[in-house]
């Protein structure tokens, strides 16, 4: 299956990237070889009546009881972001 | 010999007896550091200051007679992707090259419990994606057994490390291989513990139902002591399994009497390297004359792996790197319109060209027309190699091979095809699909000089069984890997 440069531009805008000329023209082409070859292989092997397997383990949730326990500090955690402002992490105007 | 040369338990031993103190064994190894570190390149940041203080308050702790754990006094290095409270973790990424933790992942708790001295934090590939270490944005790492190869990947630091005597020991984390690949390509041990065996709290996603993290060691005795700190439930993480865990050095036993070794012929084939399938085959003649029964198992789905690891761990990492926002931590680019030019500025200039490739393929398979085609496919294909497994574990108690094909290759070798980089990943990835356990211990030299690791692949949370293996290998050979490469 051909990806096209159009297809990389797609995806690069839902993966929120943007790409020069150059990787895409990269991307393209490592694209198609590892898809081609990756779809090639598995599709030798009929999985019709295979269930999917998304974890080894047998996993469910995990819960607790809602009860209040202590966490960070307001201060820890935002010294971290790249811009803050009164207590609070500072983002460009999201809402018109 | 000097100080930094002895392997944990020795070194341990000495502790005990005041024959050496902990500041002593800490300082040699800084000074190891300062003397190796600029060629080859194995730290990302050393924490010089912090570990001295450390070692201050465990050698108190020792003079004034309180009885210490098994490691006390033990420099060791952690992988840059294991938090580390105030102590910058990056990832080997531009994207957190700022990022400080404000919290330890419960392995950097746990050693800390047990009195392990933290020398500093390891290189890697970025986010774990790689398997030749060239992808970290800081430099890439030498294998210090020869500086124009590659250590691996992806903790490819944690085991420079280890092998160059700059770290007692380490711990790395392992998604398709990224613990056993470096340390068969430099000569050390390696453990990918089963998954849900040792937290995943604090450790930075790539790939969540694969990633696991394990210890890097100079031997198997090692290995068996930093498996009783690491291993263990713990409610932070819901994929932490609720068990009794063994003291792992009870199976530090030079007995393999009856135990049944499958040698899967899907290992044997093309593409192995000659010199490689030598020294694993010599491997095996030394098992069966330590009385193990040697079988030949089939793993027919092995020649699937590849695709269908690089399809479920891409998508993975695609949706876990998604956080990587320039928001609440992390990098964030200078210049930006709007909110969403400032995501994609900012994760553009952040993310390297493995992590972008790998981000693209993840958000191809799981994009809408190709979901089902793709993703659900290699999950499908991923019950087939677990169940591959389990029928060879009806014939057999643990599985040999070898690590990689091959052994080291040089720098810049393989990185202009990155699917001839993924197809070296051939015999570890099944491991981490099946959620298996496996160790890769040095079983001899090619012409070149160069470690040669074979695998041996155990049954889930029994790590025991590997130990006893490994250890009854390395007793009878004295081949302990970095003791023989003369660093």
């Amino acid at each position: 299956m051909a990806i096209t440069k159009e297809d990389i531009e797609r995806l690069a805008d839902l993966a929120r990237l943007n790409l020069t000329p150059e990787e895409i023209e990269k991307l393209t082409g490592d694209m198609e070889t590892i898809i081609n070859y990756s779809m090639n292989k598995l599709n030798e092997l009929n999985t019709d009546d295979v269930l999917p397997m998304e974890h080894v383990l047998p996993i469910s949730n995990v819960f607790r009881e809602d009860i209040c326990e202590k966490s960070f500090d307001r201060e820890e955690i935002l010294k971290n972001a790249p811009e803050k402002a009164e207590g609070c992490f500072l983002v460009p105007k999201v809402v018109e | 010999m000097k100080l930094t040369d002895l392997t944990a338990s020795m070194a341990a031993e000495k502790i005990k007896k005041r024959e050496i103190s902990v500041i002593e064994l800490t300082k040699a190894y800084l000074e190891r550091i300062d003397e190796l570190n600029g060629t080859i390149g194995a730290y990302i940041t050393v924490c010089a200051e912090q570990a001295l203080r450390q070692a201050e308050s465990v050698q108190k702790k020792l003079d004034s007679g309180e009885d210490i754990l098994p490691l006390a006094g033990i420099p060791a290095g952690l992988k840059d992707n294991i938090c580390t409270k105030d102590v910058k973790t990056t990832c080997a990424s531009k994207m957190l090259d700022n990022f400080l933790p404000p919290y330890d992942a419960t392995v950097t708790k746990k050693l800390s419990e047990s009195d392990v001295i933290v020398l500093g934090k390891l290189n890697m590939d970025e986010f774990a994606m790689g398997s030749s270490n060239e992808n970290s944005w800081y430099m890439p790492v030498k294998n210090p057994l020869d500086h124009e190869r590659v250590p691996g990947g992806s903790s490819g630091g944690a085991a420079a490390a280890v092998a160059s005597h700059m770290s007692c020991f380490a711990l790395g984390s392992d998604t398709g291989g990224s613990i056993r690949q470096p340390a068969s390509f430099c000569g050390v041990v390696g453990l990918k513990p089963t998954y849900g065996a040792v937290s995943r709290f604090g450790l930075i996603a790539f790939a969540s139902s694969l990633d696991q993290i394990g210890p890097i060691t100079k031997d198997v005795v090692d290995c068996a002591m930093v498996m009783n700190i690491i291993a263990g439930h713990d409610p932070l993480d819901s994929t932490s399994v609720d068990i009794n865990y063994p003291d792992y050095t009870t199976f530090l036993n030079n007995d393999v009497k009856g135990l049944r070794i499958g040698l899967p012929k899907e290992y044997f084939g093309s593409g192995l390297h000659e010199e490689v399938k030598e020294k694993i085959l010599d491997a095996v003649k030394a098992y069966e004359s330590y009385g193990a029964i040697i079988e030949e198992v089939s793993l027919p789905f092995t020649e699937y792996a590849i695709p269908a690891y690089y399809i479920i761990s891409s998508a993975e990492a695609s949706s876990n790197l998604a956080r990587y926002d320039g928001i609440k931590y992390g990098y964030r680019a200078k210049e930006y319109s709007d909110i969403i030019d400032l995501y994609k500025k900012t994760r553009s200039e952040g993310f390297g060209t493995e992590v972008k490739r790998r981000i693209m393929l993840g958000t191809y398979a799981l994009s809408s027309g190709y979901y089902d085609a793709y993703y659900k496919k290699a999950l499908k294909v991923r019950r087939l190699i677990f169940e591959d497994f389990q029928k060879a574990y009806q014939k057999v108690d643990v599985i040999l091979g070898p690590t990689s094909p091959a052994t080291a290759f040089k720098l810049g070798e393989k990185t202009a095809n990155p699917l001839e980089m993924y197809l070296g990943d051939i015999y570890t990835v099944s491991v981490n699909i099946a959620g298996l356990c496996a160790i890769s211990l040095s079983c001899g030299f090619d012409s070149k000089g160069l470690p040669i690791g074979m695998q041996l692949i155990g049954k889930p949370f029994d790590e025991g069984t590997l130990i006893r293996a490994a250890y009854t290998y390395e007793s009878n050979t004295g081949k302990s890997g970095v003791t023989n490469c003369g660093i």
